[in-house]
């Protein structure tokens, strides 16, 4: 009997945690996203579903840009992390772990001082382009800060490591003698690669993107740190209405949308690329 | 691994794939340095700007070599604050944190219950929810029910937002553990108790203390949910993000240095000491 409830009992005060300040939360953002009112008079519920509409057709450029910059970022960093992990997986001999920690180092600086110090290194006349311009190598008008490729590649540099990880973990795995199996096979480096090598990556490749499209689309660090009024994204709104404009009920919604957005985006892509492959992988 | 391949292979296999080898390698391994490389370059300009000698109020231009903000670096009282801010709240939270999630993760890596799916479908959850919905959430709590937030609530949300990594990564360690070895002490006469603390726990400690750093790195990291709930407690990721308006002083790159060098010392010592247990076992 008592052997039983031990494990509920271990599980218990991490469960009543995680229920108070992770369920309840959502439950109450809900329901303040259909409430109507002011800071000053109060907020009162009447399942006023207007505020998803309006936040929609308001705000609906900002969640475009978002999920559109999330794309471009997610596919930044598969294009760059895949050959990394790749090298560090066949490559690298024993040196693996010492590679990964190199790859892990922008982690040990916090993410937004991570950025900040972007914006040193990409200043109008800062160490780079300062230095380039009196060169001559670039005009003096030219500048990175500010637009949507400061953005992007802000985000994709914050969460490259999210991408690396899974791929290597899925290279890793792989018994290097079914690609030399291949090869006896007559099949080509190419052609062992694309039908052997990457097939069984492919895992890491999904578990990876989720791991960085979704925060990346949710971010607002970037756009407010590199970028410009130009560059505003959803997650800049939705602090901007909290903070700046105390409208609750819209923020609430804004929330509530982007995370349903997401999900049914995780939903349809873990659908069509098999469940089972993106929650292993990305249990792992 | 190729020198043991059969020979008639290495026979068939054309001289000229063979010599293709390396030079593949070698593309390989300049492209990953050329990443180390984009991934150290703010860090690299952070440490140096660090000993910048500079007399504006944006730090962006080199002036001179000077070690005056190391010595200078408590004179601003409020960065100060914000930095002890977010050293106790991260020893605290990865106190809680770790007691919480190591029996969690003991409990989905040892035993065999009912709920156990939905339990990993909730840390699965945490763990994938977007910072911004968790913390805009509790925001949204705090605001109906009028709590004050401060160093309390900042305090909360972190524990909320650890335990599921810590649950994993010592449940990772409990999966691998060969259930024998307790039955043997059980069998020796040792009671439960008994058993978690000679037997169970020096097994899993190493999971624990991974998942105990990682937990101090998420905390003293965290700058979105951290956000939404700090009130006008200032954490250092607070006090660096107000300052990108009026200016960031040379005191914060240093910080952020130091930051990093106890880091960085502190996962090569535990690199280093799990390389030796990998050795041993």
């Amino acid at each position: 009997m008592r052997r039983r409830l031990t494990p509920y009992l271990m599980i218990l005060p991490a469960g009543l945690w995680l229920a108070v300040f992770f369920v309840v939360p959502l439950v109450l953002m809900a329901s303040l996203s259909l409430q109507e009112g002011n800071l000053v008079d109060g907020f009162r519920q009447t399942f006023h579903w207007q505020n998803y509409t309006d936040g929609l057709s308001t705000y609906g450029d900002k969640f475009t840009r978002s999920l559109w910059y999330g794309l471009l970022a997610t596919l930044a960093c598969v294009a760059i992390a895949y050959p990394v992990a790749y090298w560090i997986a066949f490559k690298a001999g024993d040196r693996k772990s010492t590679y990964l920690f190199l790859l892990l180092l922008p982690f040990f600086v916090s993410f937004v001082l991570r950025t900040v110090s972007w914006k040193f290194v990409l200043a109008d006349n800062g160490i780079l382009l300062g230095t380039l311009k009196d060169w001559g190598l670039l005009p003096d008008d030219f500048h990175v800060l500010q637009t949507s490729f400061a953005v992007v590649a802000g985000l994709a540099y914050n969460f490259l490591p999210f991408m690396v990880l899974p791929i290597y973990v899925a290279l890793e795995r792989i018994d290097f003698r079914v690609v030399e199996a291949a090869q006896d096979l007559y099949a080509g480096r190419l052609q062992a690669f694309v039908r052997v090598v990457l097939p069984l990556s492919l895992p890491g490749v999904f578990a990876g993107v989720i791991m960085t499209f979704v925060p990346i689309s949710a971010d607002y660090v970037n756009a407010a740190v590199l970028g410009g009024p130009g560059n505003t994204m959803i997650g800049n709104v939705i602090q901007t209405e909290y903070f700046n404009n105390s409208n609750y009920p819209t923020a609430s919604a804004l929330s509530f949308t982007l995370m349903a957005i997401l999900l049914v985006g995780i939903f349809l892509y873990a659908r069509v690329l098999g469940t089972r492959d993106v929650l292993e992988a990305a249990g792992r | 691994m190729t020198t043991t391949a059969p020979a008639p292979a290495d026979a068939r296999t054309p001289a000229v794939k063979r010599r293709r080898r390396p030079r593949n390698g070698l593309g390989l391994r300049i492209y990953t340095w050329l990443v180390i490389a984009w991934l150290v370059l703010p860090i690299a300009v952070m440490i140096l700007f660090g000993f910048n000698d500079t007399t504006s109020k944006f730090n962006f231009e080199w002036e001179g070599f000077t070690l005056k903000w190391y010595a200078r670096l408590f004179d601003r009282e409020d960065l100060t604050t914000a930095l002890v801010n977010s050293l106790t709240i991260a020893l605290a939270s990865t106190v809680i944190t770790t007691v919480l999630g190591t029996l969690v993760g003991l409990a989905l890596g040892r035993y065999a219950f009912r709920g156990k799916g939905l339990s990993n479908l909730v840390l699965f959850a945490a763990i994938s929810s977007p910072e911004l919905v968790m913390g805009a959430s509790l925001l949204s709590m705090f605001v109906t029910l009028n709590t004050p937030r401060g160093y309390g609530t900042i305090l909360v949300s972190h524990v909320m937002f650890s335990i599921a990594f810590v649950a994993m990564t010592v449940r990772a360690r409990a999966v691998g553990l060969d259930p024998s070895i307790e039955e043997a002490a059980r069998d020796l006469g040792a009671g439960p108790w008994t058993t978690f603390r000679l037997v169970t726990l020096p097994l899993v400690l190493p999971g624990v203390i991974s998942g105990a750093l990682l937990a101090f790195a998420l905390s003293i990291d965290d700058f979105i949910i951290t956000n939404f709930t700090s009130g006008s407690t200032v954490t250092f990721p607070l006090w660096v993000w107000g300052s990108t308006r009026t200016g960031t002083p040379p005191q914060v790159n240093v910080m952020g240095t130091l930051l990093f060098a106890a880091g960085a010392l502190i996962a090569v010592i535990n690199l280093v000491a799990s390389r030796r247990r990998a050795r041993r076992t």
